[in-house]
């Protein structure tokens, strides 16, 4: 999480514009290389001035952020930047035989995970396809709403991050705010996210969401376990997207993904690739299963299967 | 005579290196963790696993409280005083209430070989019919789990949230759509 901008703060109100001019203007105090200066000059200016932060910078970052937070939202807020588990790999599976498109998952992720309510911001989306033509994404519905479900006819496939091993979103972030982590979770910095939506682009399974306004989140339901990288309230101007609960899976004990617990059917299953006992490995060695657009070689470690 | 002496030495020695690696592979064999959510110790008929309680309808458990003093007729017939709400649609030309609970004990279920088990246990019963469905919960692969995902699993039973005598899956209401992009509030 390098350079902590200002963002966050309920007291900073300047303009991009201004902040550059004023950014520029305290580079040039610093002795900047001259303007035609050859790009190893640059090279060797910006490794000396960006660097990572070191624990004590991080853990004062973390106490500034949850001193916010808590003031915003009236609550003890904890902020942690738990780190990754050693020999786990992160996989998931859905079952489409079962799933019903109740929609259970989707408000249970928000409300974990703090998305804002209004304007809606959504991290799981789900479709209803038609059984005759199989999945058939031209053919799919998002906004079916009938009384009760499943309907005749159909089945329903629940579509969020897939967690690519080769993530394209992350290629295309021009400042590297995005990134694969050692478990093969793909985060977010949003104190480091410029808004630029590529990384949106660049994603063919629509999983990242920009928040176009300040967040409408009542603080009576903001969760206040949060990650840094997941579940944090998010600034105006930034992409969030799917992180498999890191607040909750990255403990010994680590608790399911919130989507894992509200599932009334168990659809959804969880566990460590790496760990042959695991549940996510059953399923993979034993069952049909598929992933999304595989053709495109993002190598997603979402895997849908069917149980029966 | 000599030939066969050796022959014998031989078949016993064969038979004791046989039993000796056997022995060693038992005891060098890894003892295999028991899965989370899995009580330490098996029955006689299968492990045992941890869940809640079942979902007894309000005041119906110990069966025996009202059935200590009937005489049961073993009878197959349709109950017409008492369980009417109880309608089997479940292979329902096939068996009846007998063919699962246990006639002697009230408050036990029983398995198609005669054994009783209780009504915690009742995966079992399920299990005798449903192999591959059982083979997949006891992975933790069908059914909902709750709780840690490397550490202590919830397990439910069965009946949490199939009707033992109505199976099915009971269609829900569904949560709300999403806004369409067109209704987004400016």
């Amino acid at each position: 999480m390098p350079n902590e901008g200002a963002r966050d703060s309920q007291a900073f109100r300047m303009s991009r514009r201004k902040m550059m001019k004023g950014v520029a203007a305290a580079l040039g105090a610093l002795a900047l290389p001259e303007k035609d200066a050859p790009a190893v000059v640059w090279e060797a200016f910006f490794q000396k001035h960006f660097r990572e932060l070191s624990a004590e910078e991080k853990a004062k970052v973390l106490a500034r952020l949850e001193k916010e937070y808590s003031e915003t939202y009236k609550k003890a807020v904890k902020v942690r930047a738990t780190q990754p588990i050693e020999g786990v790999l992160y996989g998931y599976g859905l079952d489409l035989s079962r799933c019903i498109g109740c929609r259970r998952c989707v408000y249970g992720c928000v409300a974990e995970n703090n998305q804002s309510r209004e304007p809606q911001i959504h991290w799981i989306r789900v479709l209803q396809l038609n059984k005759e033509r199989g999945v058939d994404l031209e053919d799919a519905e998002e906004y079916y709403n009938p009384s009760k479900v499943p309907e005749k006819g159909h089945f329903y496939m629940p579509v969020q991050c897939q967690q690519c091993e080769s993530p394209p979103c992350v290629k295309v972030c021009p400042v590297q705010a995005t990134w694969k982590e050692r478990d093969g979770i793909t985060v977010v910095d949003y104190n480091w996210c410029i808004g630029c939506r590529y990384c949106m682009a660049a994603c063919p399974y629509g999983a990242r969401h920009f928040n176009w306004k300040k967040a409408g989140l009542p603080p009576a339901e903001m969760n206040p376990e949060t990650h840094y990288l997941g579940n944090r309230p998010r600034p105006v101007g930034v992409v969030e997207k799917c992180t498999f609960c890191i607040q909750r899976v990255r403990n010994t004990p680590g608790r399911y993904t919130a989507c894992v617990e509200v599932c009334p059917v168990g659809a959804r299953k969880f566990g460590n690739l790496l760990d042959p006992e695991s549940e996510i490995r059953y399923v993979i060695e034993n069952k049909r299963v598929f992933i999304l657009k595989e053709d495109l070689n993002t190598r997603p470690k979402f895997y849908y299967f069917y149980a029966t | 005579m000599k030939r066969e002496r050796v022959r014998r030495v031989r078949v016993l020695t064969v038979s004791a290196v046989a039993l000796f690696l056997a022995a060693g592979i038992a005891a060098a064999a890894p003892q295999k963790e028991e899965p989370a959510g899995r009580k330490s110790g098996a029955t006689p008929h299968g492990p045992q696993f941890a869940v809640p309680k079942p979902p007894f309808t309000p005041g119906i458990f110990p069966c025996s409280d009202c059935h200590k003093d009937m005489k049961p007729n073993p009878n197959r017939r349709e109950l017409k005083d008492e369980h009417t709400g109880v309608v089997l649609n479940h292979a329902q030309g096939q068996r009846w209430c007998l063919d699962c609970h246990d006639i002697a004990n009230r408050d036990k279920l029983r398995l198609v070989n005669g054994q009783r088990i209780g009504f915690d246990e009742s995966y079992q019963l399920c299990g005798q019919c449903h192999g591959d469905k059982y083979r997949d919960w006891r992975a933790g692969v069908h059914g909902k789990r709750t709780g840690d995902w490397n550490g202590q699993k919830q397990y439910l039973l069965c009946v949490h949230c199939h009707d033992p005598h109505d199976p099915s899956f009971k269609p829900l209401q569904p949560m709300p759509p999403p806004v369409r992009p067109e209704n987004i509030k400016k």
